[in-house]
C-alpha cells in the first residue's frame, strides 16, 4: 500500500467514525429525554391521575383528568379550526399558482411560522379574551390554531407539489373539471404526506405552554364550558414544575410523560392507518 | 400533383384521393374520409418561443394519423393543442384555428372537448386508485352515477382494450400492481370509457418491450372503426406500421404530411427522406 492510499483509508475511517459518533449522539439526547421521563413520571404515575381532579399541596395524590380533558379539547378545536384552513390555502397555493397573491400568501404563512408562539398568544388575548372579559378554551384554541394553519399550509402544498403533473393532466384529459380533479386525483394521491403534516402540527400544538398562558390559563377544577379557563397539560407541568413541591414536581414528570405518549400514539396510529390505506 | 407542404394555408387539403392501405369496405366511403380535426394556420408559444409555425393538418375520421419527428420537433405540442390540455402549462397560447367538426375547439367547453378528444400519455399515468376505479373514473366525472352502469362501461373498456381477462379478478387491486405494458393498455381502457371520438396517444409505447407494444398496435386497430386515431411516435416501423397517414415535423414545422406509404416509400422532400432513412435524427 502506498503511502497515498494509506492517507486515503485513514481519512476515510475517521470521517466514518465521527458522522457515526454524532449520529449516536443525536439518537441518544432523544433517548436520554425518553429515558429521564419514564423514569421520573412513571413512579408518580396511577389510575388518580387520570381520573382526578388537582390535590392541593401536601396532599398526596391527585391527578390532572382536567388537564388532559382540557388539552384534548383546545388540540381538538384548534384542529377543526385550523386544518381545514390551512389545508385550503396549500391547495391555492399549489393548485392555482400564478398571479401576485399566492407568492404573498407564501411569504405570509412563513412569516407567520417565525413568529413566537407567545406573540400569538397576546393576539388570541387581544381578539378573545379581552372583548369576553374572561380566559377560555375558545382564546387558547384560536392561539394554537394559528400556530397551526401555516404548518399545515406549507406542508399541504409541498405534498401537493410532488404529485406528478401527469395525474393532473390525467384527469383533466378525462373530461373532469380543475376542481374535480384536484379533489378526486392529486389530493388523494398526495394525502399519506398531507395527513403526516397534519398529525406533526397537531403534535406540535399539543405541547405548546406559551400561546395558553393568558388564554386558556389554567383551571384547578373542571370547566363546565369552553367559555371558563381551561386547564391544559402543559400548562399544569409549568405551574407544578415552577412551584416549590415535591408533590407536585413528581405531577409534572407524570404529566409530560402522558403529554409525550399522546402525541407518540396519536403519531404511530395515524402513520399505521395511513400506510395501511396506501398499500 | 398532391400538396404536401406544411405552410399551405387554403382549407383545400383533402385534394388527395389515394387509395387507403389499410382500409376495406364501408371505410372507404367518402364521408369516412371527412376530417374529424383540422388544424390551420396554427401557430404556437410557451411563452415568447415559437413552438410551432404556421401547421395545416387534417386528421380523417376512422383513420390512425401518425406525427413523427425529431425530438423538440413539436409533434407532441402539436398533439396536445387538439385537447387543449397545452392550457394547463402557464405563458402558453396560439394563433390560427384547431377544428373539431367544423367547429373551433376554443369555442367549447374544454371538459366537453377534452371528454369527446381523449388523450394517453407517454408515461402511464395511472391514478393510485383500484382498477376498477381507474376505468370508472372518466364516466363518473361525466355524470354516470349508477353502480350498474358503472360496472358494465368498465367491463366493456377493457374488453376493448383487451386487458379484461388479465385483470378481471383483480379489479379491486390498485392499478399500481400491473405490469408497465397492462398500465398503458389501462390508460388507453380508461380513456375508452367516455366513449372518445377522438384519442390521442403522445409516444404510449416508448417505455414498453415490443409484446406490449404489438399488443397496443393491435387495440388501435381494433378500435379504429370506432375512434379516430392521432399517435405520436418516435418509432418509425411503428408509424409505418399503424398508420394510414404520417405527418412528418421539423423545428416546428410540418414538412410533409401524405399516406404512410408515401411518406416512407417516396417523400417529396429531402428532409423527410434523410428522416425516414435515418440519415437525421
Amino acid at each position: 500500500m502506498t503511502l497515498r492510499t494509506r492517507w486515503r483509508y485513514l481519512v476515510n475511517n475517521v470521517m466514518l467514525a465521527l458522522t457515526g459518533f454524532c449520529t449516536l449522539l443525536t439518537i441518544s439526547i432523544l433517548f436520554f429525554i425518553l429515558g429521564y421521563l419514564v423514569w421520573n413520571g412513571f413512579t408518580s404515575l396511577d389510575l388518580a391521575f387520570f381520573t382526578e381532579l388537582p390535590k392541593s399541596p401536601g396532599e398526596a395524590g391527585g391527578g390532572m383528568a382536567n388537564a388532559i380533558l382540557g388539552s384534548f379539547m383546545m388540540v381538538g378545536l384548534a384542529t377543526v379550526i385550523g386544518v381545514p384552513i390551512g389545508f385550503l390555502g396549500g391547495v391555492y397555493l399549489a393548485e392555482y399558482d400564478g398571479g401576485w397573491l399566492p407568492p404573498v400568501v407564501r411569504y405570509t404563512a412563513d412569516l407567520l411560522n417565525g413568529i413566537p408562539s407567545i406573540v400569538l398568544g397576546i393576539v388570541a388575548w387581544n381578539l378573545l379574551v379581552v372583548p369576553m372579559k374572561t380566559f377560555s378554551a375558545w382564546a387558547g384554541s384560536v392561539a394554537l390554531s394559528l400556530i397551526l394553519i401555516p404548518i399545515v399550509v406549507r406542508s399541504t402544498e409541498q405534498f401537493l407539489r410532488a404529485v406528478p403533473n401527469s395525474l393532473r393532466e390525467g384527469a383533466l384529459a378525462l373530461g373532469a373539471n380543475k376542481a374535480t380533479a384536484t379533489l378526486t386525483v392529486v389530493v388523494p394521491a398526495a394525502r399519506r404526506g398531507i395527513l403526516t403534516g397534519i398529525i406533526l402540527g397537531v403534535a406540535r400544538i399539543a405541547g405548546e405552554t406559551a400561546p395558553l398562558l393568558f388564554t386558556s390559563l389554567n383551571n384547578q377544577f373542571w370547566a363546565t364550558s369552553p367559555n371558563q379557563p381551561t386547564a391544559s397539560l402543559p400548562v399544569m407541568i409549568f405551574t407544578h414544575a415552577i412551584s416549590p413541591y415535591d408533590d407536585w414536581h413528581r405531577q409534572a414528570w407524570a404529566a409530560g410523560l402522558v403529554l409525550l405518549a399522546f402525541v407518540l400514539i396519536a403519531n404511530m396510529t395515524a402513520r399505521f392507518v395511513v400506510s395501511r390505506n396506501a398499500s | 400533383m398532391q400538396p404536401k407542404v406544411s405552410s399551405m394555408s387554403s382549407p383545400s387539403f383533402p385534394t388527395k384521393m389515394h387509395i387507403e392501405p389499410h382500409s376495406s369496405g364501408a371505410a372507404n366511403t367518402p364521408t369516412s374520409k371527412e376530417a374529424k380535426m383540422r388544424a390551420a394556420n396554427l401557430n404556437f408559444f410557451y411563452g415568447s418561443f415559437q413552438a410551432l409555425y404556421d401547421i395545416d393538418l387534417e386528421i380523417q375520421a376512422n383513420r390512425i394519423t401518425a406525427l413523427i419527428g425529431p425530438s423538440g420537433c413539436g409533434k407532441s405540442t402539436f398533439l396536445r393543442t387538439l385537447n387543449r390540455i397545452n392550457e394547463t402549462i402557464r405563458g402558453t397560447r396560439y394563433t390560427g384555428e384547431v377544428l373539431l367538426d367544423g367547429v373551433d375547439v376554443k369555442s367549447q367547453d374544454v371538459t366537453a372537448l377534452r371528454r369527446r378528444v381523449g388523450m394517453v400519455f407517454q408515461k402511464s399515468n395511472p391514478f393510485p386508485k383500484t382498477i376498477f376505479d381507474n376505468i370508472a373514473y372518466g364516466p363518473k366525472v361525466n355524470g354516470m352515477t349508477s353502480k350498474q352502469d358503472l360496472e358494465v362501461t368498465v367491463e366493456k373498456s377493457l374488453r376493448r382494450a383487451a386487458l379484461w381477462e388479465e385483470v378481471k379478478d383483480k379489479l379491486q387491486k390498485p392499478a399500481s400492481a400491473l405490469s408497465g405494458g397492462q398500465q398503458q393498455r389501462l390508460c388507453i381502457a380508461r380513456a375508452m370509457a367516455v366513449d372518445p371520438e377522438v384519442l390521442l396517444l403522445d409516444e404510449p409505447c416508448s417505455a414498453l418491450d415490443p409484446i406490449a407494444t404489438l399488443k397496443i398496435e393491435e387495440l388501435l386497430f381494433s378500435i379504429k372503426d370506432q375512434t379516430t386515431i392521432v399517435i405520436v411516435t418516435h418509432n418509425m416501423q411503428q408509424a409505418a406500421r399503424v398508420a394510414d397517414n404520417t405527418g412528418f415535423f421539423m423545428l416546428g414545422k410540418l414538412v410533409e404530411f401524405d399516406r404512410t406509404e408515401m411518406i416512407f416509400r417516396n417523400p417529396s422532400k429531402k428532409e423527410t427522406e434523410d428522416y425516414v432513412t435515418g440519415r437525421f435524427g
